[in-house]
């Protein structure tokens, strides 16, 4: 059942949980990297600061799977679940084809920045792109 | 799947919307059902019957 705007319950409690868990994430972020900057911290405390902005993304992710779980409307749970797989399929082919570029000293080391949780997070878009292609319907997760 | 669900809306005079909130679904659910792109759960289409209280073999057809 849709509430205002045609947004289900859990896709509001999702937005909001999403809405959070990025404003916690750019505040960490600036926070880790400030600390990095001005303090240089050493031993467990730099790997705690290191780690912080990672757990805001991990928040992401139960979001994600705290929708499929709360979703009650099953078509659009369905919508969600092919998007969500199509976005680990996604990510999984991204970063192997990447990780055997590197073996063969093909590309630079590292990843710029663009690590696993980005490509998943671009797979959800193209997920829903291939709802909206295959079904006709894109849903509304992400 | 087949089913006879836009027909049977229509006699109701029932839009989408209204056939979606009798169900406590999305109208894109409705939609989806109605075009044969999705086949909803049993407990779905039993909800379905009762709402157009028929039995659930007189709403969905063998294809």
């Amino acid at each position: 059942m849709s509430g205002p705007f045609g947004k289900s319950p859990a896709m509001r409690r999702y937005l909001w949980r999403l809405g959070i868990l990025m404003t916690l994430y750019i505040a960490v972020l600036a926070a880790a990297k400030l600390a990095f900057r001005h303090i240089e911290p050493h031993g467990l405390l730099a790997y705690a600061l290191a780690v912080l902005p990672a757990l805001p993304i991990i928040g992401v992710f139960w979001a994600v799977m705290r929708l499929l779980l709360e979703e009650s409307d099953e078509y659009l749970r369905m919508l969600m679940v092919r998007q969500t797989l199509f976005a680990t399929g996604f990510c999984l082919v991204v970063m192997t084809v990447w990780e055997w570029l590197q073996n063969f000293d093909l590309v630079p080391p590292g990843n710029g920045g663009f690590g696993a949780a980005f490509f998943w997070f671009v797979g959800l878009g193209f997920g829903g792109l291939f709802n909206k292609l295959t079904i006709g319907d894109s849903g509304r997760c992400g | 799947m087949n089913n006879r669900l836009r027909v049977l809306r229509a006699e109701h005079q029932w839009s989408q919307q209204d056939l979606a909130e009798r169900l406590g679904v999305s109208r894109q659910s409705v939609n989806a059902i109605e075009t044969g792109k999705y086949d909803p759960s049993l407990p779905l289409a039993f909800r379905i019957a009762d709402v157009f209280a028929l039995p659930i073999e007189a709403i969905f057809l063998r294809e």
